[in-house]
């Protein structure tokens, strides 16, 4: 383990370095990505190391910017885009869903994409309108994206470098309240494979199923919980599209309670599916039924609100609290 | 020989009498000989993949009835290196192109979304979604240009096409990178029912191309002498790098939108009627008679050539070629997930269990 403190932001833009460096076809290019860097500073430095025909701003319109990759992924290159935020994102829906996520489907496999779609995303930092959407249930409901969200900055990098690496069109949704969270990386690890949950911690009482800006709320809540005489566990599923049935129903049998914690709208959202997916496998080795702790169904709050709508520690531990202890 | 690039005023180099005002500018002769022959496979085209509708073999059939001069200059002027990007009524443009006209109607057949390999021929899949594959052209042509190759595309769509976000998208993406795009907007005059007016009140819709700091000219679009003077000069210049050129082809859909519309509804016979005497072919044919170039047996000749290929499609378009429908499940990811090879295999129980009763 050679590991170097950095953060997230820094874990991608370090991975995008050594994807362009080791790869010509791979190219950057959105909005303020170039001479600016990105408004999170996560393609810092790209445009002056491998010069203005790799890493270029375009012009300010997402459906163009995501439009011109599916042509320079059919001809030859392996475009990563950035999306500015979440919301930003969704002039190029039509885009993401009728091509990208279709082409190489409606061309038998001859025609595949691969490019990457990188979104800063999710909520936690305050923004303004706009600014702090989950929208990853758009994206997991149309077949032919894989739906990466790292949770740490070393999977930040290692999935990015394997999303790069992809044949198949990657949706990376980047916890934007974490970009800034500092950690040691060891990027020499091998890529980490795509379509596989880790367990982050382990536990006997209960599992907490978590993704992207969750993963940490899990862990706080994990850590809480134990002062106070319960084990639970926390599977980071990191990749959304494929999903890792086999190690979450494993972890969730092993327990037989299970809280999936996830800021989007809970109403028809990936956590509702995990409920669905995990009763399926589970239903035997439950003992109680599988909850969700998710963002409230309301459009995201302003700034000074959010705090009531995302998932906290404290909402997490009153639901594992209500998970049918006295019954066991 | 060059056209101008005035947006003002409409390059037309043969009349609809046939007649040429300047026969020096035009294209070689053996050259229109060759297209006036195309023109009239893809008219059989046409003709024919409307009859298989009627037959119930084809799920629908967009026509280019009227508009086959845009649809055999569009591919004429490229090279077997550049890029067509067609839309849904450009069968006879893909066809053109090289592409079997069976492998291109397997779209409409219902077999697959896209029956043929753009790989191939490179001929992108015909785009449904309007407007959408200007901007994959602008990328295929600004990856050539990063890679050092000189290619060119050749983008299409019609007049309903420039009220999208996406043309916008495009022709603004094309112009600031400089990118080897041709845009040949068929404007046929209607968006199924909706007509140009509803779409625009630009003086045309070449006029747009101003907006991008980009070339424009408004062309004859049943001319296709002048279809091809223009679009080869267009092809020029994005292949010297001068970037793109946006050409509105003046012209219209004799034909309904599909079989299930009913232009009775939204416009006269009489309206109809007055396009007629324009016909792409008629002039063309004209023009090469008096030049002494077509004659009886010539036109024999391609009317043969226009049996066989319309033999082949109605052969093709009839075969029982059916597609196993396990393979929905084989290239949405380059490798199944488990949860797809989950539902592969219950498809393949249920089939065998049919295949049993």
């Amino acid at each position: 383990m050679s590991g170097v403190t950095m953060t997230m932001a820094q874990a991608i833009n370090t991975a995008l370095r050594e994807a362009m460096a080791a790869d010509e076809s791979v190219v950057v290019f959105g909005e303020d990505v170039g001479a600016l860097g990105g408004v999170f500073r996560v393609t810092d430095g790209l445009a002056a190391t491998f010069g203005e025909q790799r890493c270029f701003d375009t012009p300010l319109a997402e459906s163009g910017i995501v439009g011109m990759a599916v042509g320079m992924a059919m001809n030859g290159m392996r475009p990563v885009v950035e999306m500015q935020f979440d919301a930003f994102a969704y002039p190029a829906f039509e885009q993401i869903t009728s091509h990208v996520a279709k082409m190489a489907s409606r061309t038998r496999g001859r025609v595949r994409l691969p490019m990457v779609i990188r979104i800063p995303y999710a909520g936690g930092i305050g923004g303004v309108e706009h600014h702090c959407d989950s929208s990853e249930a758009y994206y997991a409901h149309t077949p032919g994206l894989t739906v990466l969200v790292p949770a740490t900055g070393a999977d930040a990098h290692g999935l990015l470098r394997a999303a790069i690496h992809s044949p198949d069109p990657v949706i990376f949704l980047e916890p934007k309240k974490h970009y800034f969270t500092k950690e040691e990386v060891d990027v020499t690890a091998p890529v980490p494979p795509v379509g596989r949950a880790v367990v982050r911690r382990a536990g006997r009482d209960a599992t907490l199923i978590a993704y992207g800006p969750s993963v940490s709320v899990a862990l706080a809540a994990a850590e809480q919980a134990a002062d106070e005489g319960r084990d639970l566990g926390v599977v980071d599923i990191r990749s959304i599209v494929p999903f890792d049935d086999e190690t979450v129903a494993a972890t969730v049998r092993a327990t037989g309670r299970a809280v999936v914690v996830a800021e989007a709208p809970g109403f028809a959202s990936v956590a509702s599916e995990i409920v669905a997916r995990v009763t399926e496998r589970c239903f035997h080795h439950l003992e109680a039924p599988v909850r969700r702790v998710t963002g409230f169904d309301i459009p995201y709050p302003p700034p000074k609100l959010e705090r009531h709508h995302l998932p906290g520690v404290d909402r997490v531990l009153a639901t594992v609290d209500e998970l049918q202890w006295d019954a066991s | 020989m060059s056209t101008s690039l005035a947006v003002d005023g409409v390059v037309q180099l043969v009349d609809e009498h046939g007649h040429a005002a300047d026969p020096a500018v035009l294209p070689p002769t053996a050259e229109l000989l060759a297209g006036y022959r195309a023109m009239v496979l893809a008219r059989r085209l046409n003709e024919q993949a409307g009859a298989l509708v009627r037959q119930g073999r084809l799920a629908v059939y967009p026509s280019s009835h009227g508009q086959e001069a845009c649809q055999v200059a569009a591919v004429s002027v490229l090279r077997e290196d550049d890029w067509l990007f067609p839309t849904y009524r450009d069968t006879a443009a893909v066809a053109a192109r090289g592409v079997d006209p069976v492998e291109a109607l397997v779209l409409l057949r219902g077999d697959w979304h896209c029956g043929y390999d753009p790989t191939a021929h490179r001929v992108a899949p015909q785009a449904t979604p309007l407007a959408t594959q200007l901007l994959h052209a602008v990328g295929v042509g600004h990856a050539a240009r990063l890679r050092g190759e000189d290619t060119v595309v050749m983008a299409l769509c019609g007049d309903g096409a420039t009220s999208e976000g996406d043309f916008h998208e495009a022709c603004n993406f094309a112009a600031v990178f400089a990118a080897p795009v041709v845009f040949l907007v068929q404007n046929n005059k209607y968006a199924i029912s909706v007509p140009l007016a509803r779409q625009s009140v630009a003086p045309s819709l070449a006029a747009k191309g101003a907006g991008y700091g980009m070339p424009a000219v408004l062309v004859d679009g049943n001319d296709l002498a002048a279809l091809s003077v223009t679009l080869s000069d267009a092809v020029r210049r994005a292949r010297d790098g001068d970037g793109p050129t946006l050409v509105e082809a003046d012209t219209y859909r004799v034909a309904a939108h599909t079989n299930a519309d009913d232009p009775a509804r939204y416009r006269t016979e009489d309206e109809v009627a007055r396009w007629l005497p324009r016909d792409p072919l008629a002039r063309l044919r004209t023009y090469l008679i008096a030049e002494g170039v077509l004659d009886d047996a010539r036109e024999a000749e391609f009317a043969a050539a226009a049996d066989e290929m319309a033999a082949h499609v109605r052969h093709g378009v009839s075969a029982e070629d059916v597609v196993d429908p396990a393979e929905l499940f084989a290239h949405v990811y380059a490798r199944p997930t488990a949860q797809l090879a989950e539902q592969e295999a219950l498809l393949r129980a249920e089939l065998t269990e049919e295949a049993a009763r």
